[in-house]
């Protein structure tokens, strides 16, 4: 089995490596497109702006479509499952547009960005979030949301003033807004759902 | 609802391989605490929100130590890491990113060169650069400086630099609203009167800060005892609250520390 990280030149991805590793997930740091089509499991990270990420990953949209289609489970992570919809305010062009719906920035009258725990709501009981519990925390830090047309693919949200949406799932697509390798026992258990996910 | 974060600050003097925790009075250490990542990793099981890392030698030489230190870090611990001391380009800071840390602090830096902050905002967004202020309460304030209003007397906090060993003459105040301009993601704001003493956080400076900006504020400086952090987060704005000696000795579980907190009315993650 093997997981690769899309590792398409933004950030350092060597926390999701590690905390991968820390599963037993045997993750791979993949830099070509070529790469992703012996994956059993994707995992797509996410750091800076929604338009110098999605410019620096369209030379994979290809390959990761086509890996999409072929059932192969996908997780996004914070700007990583923002580039799943249709556009964002952050940046003009298109994102990947699997998802419908947008992404918005958070209103003024909140800190921005939230930097922090905080605590999930459980909309829908999905694989990803196996023995995550209402009201658990997790490490966020994000200026922008995921607004879907469709709320039935939201898995859970967090209170920030407002309801933000914070997991998606839709039959092999997962993401989430939180980091999951910054979230301690409870990141890793949701590290562990995807690649349990991705074993069968 | 956003949780309080509890942060141990792990003082790293970095002369020998994988580096040694110290902590001191006012800058001078006095006493040997333990090896900084198995630290790290005891107060992520412990359960601490964040770990800031300090390298209180901040040489050249030294650097790579402190990338190894995070480097073996990142392996055991699954929270945000922050590290700060002797980072004076992005580039150092590169190093430090990619070490696996998630967020840098400046000061000195910063304070010799406001544009640092600009530009690790720019390349690694606003929530990886945190302005580390080192203040210290100057009595009878001059018109020029911002008055804040204590029970010892009228006061104004001026910005010290190269750990404590030098002061700017600069408004701690203004300074802490000018970084927030410059792309600041965080300020960790010491107290230099309370720094090792353990006689609880400068409430009036935290509160005069954390009030006039916003982006979180770290409270850090004099922490003794679970009731100095309860009385940060019941009168001041303050995000976070940082402390080292009570963990390092063992005086305050981070564990019991959050559960007193949440039975005193504090949203802590447990």
């Amino acid at each position: 089995m093997k997981i690769a990280i899309v590792d398409y030149g933004v950030g350092n991805l060597f926390s999701i490596y590690n905390a991968l590793n820390q599963v037993e997930a045997n993750p791979e740091r993949i830099t070509e497109p070529k790469g992703l089509f012996e994956a059993d499991g994707l995992v797509v990270p996410g750091v800076g702006s929604f338009g110098r990420c999605m410019q620096r990953l369209s030379p994979f949209e290809g390959a990761l479509v086509e890996a999409l289609e072929e059932g192969t489970p996908l997780l996004g992570i914070c700007v990583g499952m923002q580039l799943l919809f249709e556009r964002s305010e952050e940046s003009p062009g298109k994102g990947l547009g699997w998802v419908e719906g947008e992404v918005v920035r958070l209103p003024d009258d909140v800190l921005v960005p939230q930097m922090g725990w905080n605590e999930l709501h459980i909309k829908k009981d999905v694989e990803l979030l196996d023995g995550i519990l209402e009201g658990d925390r997790f490490y966020f830090v994000h200026s922008y949301h995921c607004v879907p047309k469709d709320s039935s693919v939201v898995a859970a949200t967090t209170d920030y003033g407002l309801e933000l949406n914070a997991a998606i799932s839709r039959d092999n697509l997962f993401a989430v807004q939180f980091h999951p390798e910054k979230s301690g026992p409870k990141g890793l258990s949701v590290l562990r759902n995807f690649v349990r996910l991705v074993r069968c | 609802m956003l949780a309080k974060r509890i942060i141990p600050c792990l003082d790293c003097d970095l002369a020998i391989p994988l580096g040694r925790v110290v902590k001191g009075i006012e800058f001078k250490q006095i006493r040997y605490a333990g090896v900084p990542w198995e630290l790290a990793t005891r107060y992520y099981e412990e359960g601490a929100d964040e770990i800031i890392f300090l390298d209180i030698t901040a040489s050249c030489e030294r650097r790579d130590t402190m990338v190894n230190v995070i480097k073996k870090t990142a392996e055991h611990v699954f929270v945000p890491l922050a590290v700060g001391g002797g980072i004076k380009t992005v580039d150092d800071a590169k190093n430090i990113f990619n070490a696996g840390a998630d967020k840098v602090t400046v000061n000195t830096t910063a304070l010799k060169r406001p544009e640092i902050i600009t530009e690790i905002a720019d390349e690694y967004g606003r929530q990886a650069c945190v302005v580390a202020i080192d203040a210290k309460r100057r009595y009878e304030p001059p018109e020029d400086k911002i008055a804040v209003s204590t029970p010892e007397g009228d006061c104004w906090f001026e910005c010290s630099f190269y750990g404590g060993r030098a002061f700017t003459g600069m408004d701690a105040i203004a300074w802490a609203r000018k970084v927030e301009e410059l792309g600041a993601g965080e300020i960790m704001l010491t107290s230099m009167d309370r720094d090792g003493t353990y006689d609880g956080f400068d409430i009036e400076l935290t509160e005069s800060i954390s009030s006039r900006v916003r982006i979180p504020v770290i409270a850090s400086g004099g922490c003794g005892n679970a009731q100095h952090m309860l009385e940060a987060f019941q009168k001041t704005n303050a995000s976070a609250a940082l402390a080292a000696s009570i963990f390092h000795y063992d005086e305050w579980p981070i564990g019991d520390l959050k559960r007193y907190l949440s039975n005193n009315g504090v949203v802590v993650r447990l």
